[in-house]
């Protein structure tokens, strides 16, 4: 009998603010500890938070980007517990009242025949501060505390349980960075924690009501993401059939064994004694606050992969590939004003190819590219004006990228790579091959069409790649057929 | 007995400077044996003297500069042990000023001291705090009232001519009723809470006391107003408390509600304040009986909102970061609890108690939700009652001040002595108390006015056209003894 895989996700994304969520002090990353946290950060004594008003903003942009509801009154509440990173011994969040309720982001997963698209419903997203550091390293035998990131800004985002796969988690996880980074409300640096997932994992057979589920935190790649769940489901499974019950537990991924183990369980939960902060008054938020934020949204991975299917005819698979983030998309849209609307099936495949191995090999951001989409786009001119092939385009991709020149045609005057057309400088060099390759020319006349593929090459080699393939094919049969 | 008012019209005219008036004040609380300060800095406040003489000098004096006043240990001052009246913070300096604080040093008030208080402002009887009970200056065998005692045996002593305050279910008025002078807890939101350390967040409420309700106006005209450092304080256009004081009080509404002048109450503070609101009446009032139907469930709603926020305000002393830290403990949970439970004193390790459970799961809803919604009810009351009336008259607390030690081994008959004071915080109103009379012992009454939101500047009004027809806030305490020699 099958398993019915049970996943929720709840990602801590850590909002783009200059400040903190209640205070002045800097979100930067990286400071000297303590060096970037104030008297409210501190939680000294008769301090008091005031909401930052560009992380309402944030939630905000979020919230119509999942088409949720934004709520016109919500509420700040206080989670107690005391921990020594946590300064006021409790968390500023919401709880009854969030600012985003319901929504939805569209994933895509698998490939080839197998792909295809689904709706995640989120449940809720919440504004909420984080807490500091503890640094269990060598402090004379004591914990130190570092309150940097105390009061950063976080908007905590939730789905409904309706993951089926650990593929299904890793792609929403992907579409949601995506869409976030996108939007310009969270950095995306994962490494740096900007962007936390926990997953809620279950087992049942299907048809059957939810099984008990245990929760994996602070899963900071898509590859652990993966991993924890996939590790988990084995786990989870396996005891069941060993006649084992699942407790409720919240447990962590350890890279590396691959293996999940528990934090605590159920009964070790803390009762947070959640209730309305009584510092801050509900969040209100009118209309006009909604529509200056939805007119500064930038167009939605959505909205434009549509516009990518219908305008430019690109498959659904390529519009996913080049809507990947705002930058990669803005890229691409360049190099087609550059090229033309004619152009647009080679600069997909240009920017989803080279230009995205290129930069994947030397790990750099698509902004960051050595060849401008102004540049790619006169590579892309060359090709399809016949000047060179596509096999060309390549080396002078190539040469741009290194900066040996400032334009295509640069390169191509530099290195003499225009395409040779001209049937008089062609013909000799074939009869040079056919002399030399008498073998080949045998193997050919007696019907092997391999040989021909052979001979094609030997021409192509000798004109350095400069001849149009298709010419020395067409003349190359001509010859032969003499 | 020198008032601000007095003292800012010497100052004003050169006939005394801020030094020698600071020096005579720092020598009587010196001399006092009431305890009414926690912390005095001969230094600090002989600096503050100079710089405020210098500022006259220079002609950039206010109508306040020079005038010295005693300082609630709660509000955060920048170099000032700051300590809310607890060994938790026995050693703490504040490494900033509160916008209380802030403001008093921009109008050139000059800090005596740090006055006593019951810690953390839990209490009604300044026996709370750690650093020993303060005297009331009319009879030192009786506590002076709470949480600010401090403040008003200072001001009744004659050791300064106002204070500071906070009143969270009656701790500015109880106290100025105790030892016979005038204090004022604004509006909800009128006086900033940044840097004021918190006790019960949405009761918690500064405020002045001082002699007269003249010179505590002058005084909310000084720390009063919107400050972007609090959420909760209100966004409106500063206001010029002394503009209605001299107003008649012809045809004037005084509600009295039905009830409190009835059980409850003892003799003498009934009579007193029966006979204040006869003063109103010649004054030109008119008296009127109200109905707050849901007040007799204030103190009950007000001893589960408060210590239900005061359980989650305190948990920042943690002995993590500051404050105090047992000196040995075995592991980090042990760390908390060592530190706490020594930090601590007996009436905040209860509201600690009480407030953690009020807010626990499976019992929120009977408790704490149960609690904000009387609160709506009484709020829902007094806008019933001031469609009747303008004010709300009655007395601030149900007896005279009463002996050090007698209320203290049965919390529950301290807490009901807060009856007439806790349901305006739960309201968020205003309310003054002014001196009435004299009652048992020869200990003064305090009559209480409540105004709709907003109204302080008649109250004041009110307060100080009373205070003109009557002399109580004029009887000084007998100084031997008490507030040192004059």
């Amino acid at each position: 009998m099958s398993w019915e895989v049970v996943i929720g996700i709840e990602t801590h994304v850590q909002l783009s603010t200059i400040s903190k969520i209640f205070s002045g002090a800097s979100t930067a990353f990286g400071a000297e500890p303590n060096r970037q946290a104030c008297a409210v950060d501190m939680a000294l004594p008769g301090v008091l938070p005031v909401m930052n008003a560009g992380a309402v903003d944030r939630a905000i942009a979020f919230g119509l980007a999942i088409g949720a509801e934004i709520a016109p009154r919500s509420v700040f509440a206080r989670k107690n517990y005391f921990y020594p990173d946590l300064p006021k011994g409790y968390q500023i969040s919401q709880f009854e009242r969030p600012v985003v309720q319901g929504g939805s982001i569209a994933i895509q997963v698998g490939e080839g025949d197998r792909r295809y698209v689904r709706q995640i419903e989120l449940t809720r997203a919440h504004l909420e501060e984080d807490a500091g550091k503890s640094l269990h390293e060598d402090f004379h035998g004591m914990s130190g505390i570092d309150l940097n990131r105390a009061g950063t800004p976080l908007l905590e985002i939730v789905t409904e349980p309706v993951m089926r796969s650990s593929a299904e988690a890793v792609a929403y996880a992907r579409a949601l960075h995506t869409l976030v980074t996108w939007i310009g409300i969270c950095d995306g640096n994962m490494q740096e924690g900007s962007f936390r997932c926990d997953a809620n994992v279950s087992v049942r057979r299907p048809g059957e009501p939810l099984g008990t589920r245990r929760e994996i935190k602070n899963l900071n790649s898509f590859r652990f993401l993966q991993q924890a769940i996939d590790y988990e489901i084995r786990w989870q499974i396996g005891q069941i059939e060993d006649g084992h019950a699942i407790r409720q537990a919240t447990v962590l991924f350890d890279p590396d064994t691959g293996e999940t183990r528990m934090m605590r369980s159920k009964e070790d939960a803390h009762d947070y004694r959640y209730f309305p902060d009584p510092d801050l008054p509900p969040l209100v938020i009118e209309p006009s606050r909604i529509a200056a934020v939805r007119a500064r949204l930038p167009e939605l991975p959505a909205a434009m992969q549509s516009r990518f299917v219908e305008d430019y005819g690109l498959g659904a698979y390529d519009a996913a590939q080049l809507t990947v983030s705002l930058d990669t998309a803005r890229y691409f849209e360049a190099v087609v004003a550059a090229a033309g609307v004619a152009q647009v099936k080679p600069a997909a495949n240009w920017v989803m190819g080279e230009v995205a191995a290129r930069l994947n090999r030397e790990e750099r951001s698509i902004v960051a590219s050595p060849v401008s989409p102004r540049q790619l786009a006169d590579v892309l001119a060359r090709v399809a004006d016949g000047t060179i092939s596509n096999n060309i385009a390549r080396k002078v991709f190539d040469a741009l990228w290194n900066g040996e020149a400032d334009s295509a045609d640069a390169v191509i005057e530099a290195q003499g790579l225009r395409q040779v057309t001209d049937v008089s400088a062609i013909e000799p060099v074939i009869d040079e091959v056919l002399a030399a390759n008498p073998q080949s020319v045998a193997e050919f006349r007696s019907g092997k069409e391999k040989a021909f593929n052979a001979l094609v090459g030997q021409v192509m080699k000798a004109t350095r790649g400069k001849a149009s393939p298709a010419q020395v094919n067409e003349l190359l049969r001509k010859r032969l057929s003499d | 007995m020198p008032t601000v008012t007095s003292l800012a019209a010497d100052l004003a005219a050169g006939r005394v400077s801020a030094v020698e008036v600071a020096t005579e004040a720092l020598r009587r609380a010196l001399a006092s044996p009431l305890n009414a300060f926690i912390t005095l800095d001969p230094e600090r406040t002989l600096a503050e003297a100079h710089a405020a003489d210098a500022l006259r000098a220079a002609g950039r004096g206010g109508p306040l500069t020079g005038v010295p006043f005693a300082q609630k240990d709660i509000f955060c001052a920048e170099g000032w042990r700051t300590t809310a009246g607890s060994r938790m913070l026995d050693a703490f300096v504040a490494p900033y000023d509160a916008t209380v604080v802030a403001r008093g040093k921009a109008a050139g008030l000059v800090t005596i001291g740090r006055a006593n208080m019951d810690e953390f402002a839990m209490g009604s009887t300044t026996e709370n705090s750690a650093f020993g009970p303060t005297l009331n200056p009319w009879d030192p065998t009786r506590v002076p009232g709470g949480s600010s005692g401090g403040s008003a045996a200072a001001v009744a002593a004659g050791i300064v001519p106002a204070a500071t305050g906070t009143d969270t279910g009656g701790s500015i008025r109880q106290p100025a009723a105790f030892c016979g002078i005038t204090g004022i807890k604004p509006t909800y939101g009128v006086v900033s809470r940044y840097g004021m350390i918190a006790y019960a967040s949405s009761l918690d409420q500064g405020g002045p006391m001082a002699h007269t309700a003249q010179d505590c106006a002058l005084l909310l005209n000084a720390i009063a107003g919107f400050d972007e450092r609090d959420a909760t304080s209100l966004q409106r256009e500063a206001e010029d408390y002394t503009r209605d004081l001299d107003r008649p009080l012809d045809g004037l509404r005084v509600g009295v509600p039905r009830g409190w002048l009835a059980d409850g109450v003892s003799d003498d503070v009934r009579a007193a304040v029966e006979a204040g609101v006869a003063q109103l009446q010649a004054l030109g009032a008119r008296r009127v009986e109200v109905d707050l139907p849901h007040a007799q469930y204030a103190i009950a709603a007000y001893y589960v909102i408060a210590p239900a926020e005061a359980s989650s305000n305190l948990s920042r002393y943690d002995g993590v970061r500051y404050g105090h830290r047992a000196a040995e403990f075995a592991d980090l949970a042990d760390m908390y609890a060592r530190s706490r439970a020594e930090g601590f004193g007996a009436e905040v390790r209860r509201r600690i108690l009480v407030g953690t459970y009020v807010l626990s799961a499976g019992y929120y809803d009977a408790y704490y939700l149960k609690a904000q919604q009387l609160r709506r009810r009484i709020a829902g009351d007094f806008a019933m009652a001031f469609a009747q009336c303008d004010l709300i008259a009655g007395p601030t607390a149900p007896t005279v001040a009463y002996r050090l030690g007698e209320k203290t081994a049965d919390p529950v008959q301290m807490y009901l002595g807060d009856v007439y004071t806790t349901l305006v915080n739960l309201a968020g109103l205003p309310a003054i108390s002014v001196p009435c009379g004299f009652g048992e012992g020869g200990m003064p009454v305090g009559l209480q006015l409540i105004g709709d939101a907003f109204s302080e500047a008649r109250l004041l009004n009110v307060a100080h056209r009373f205070q003109l027809a009557t002399d109580h806030h004029l009887q000084a305490p007998h100084p031997s003894g008490t507030g040192g020699t004059p």
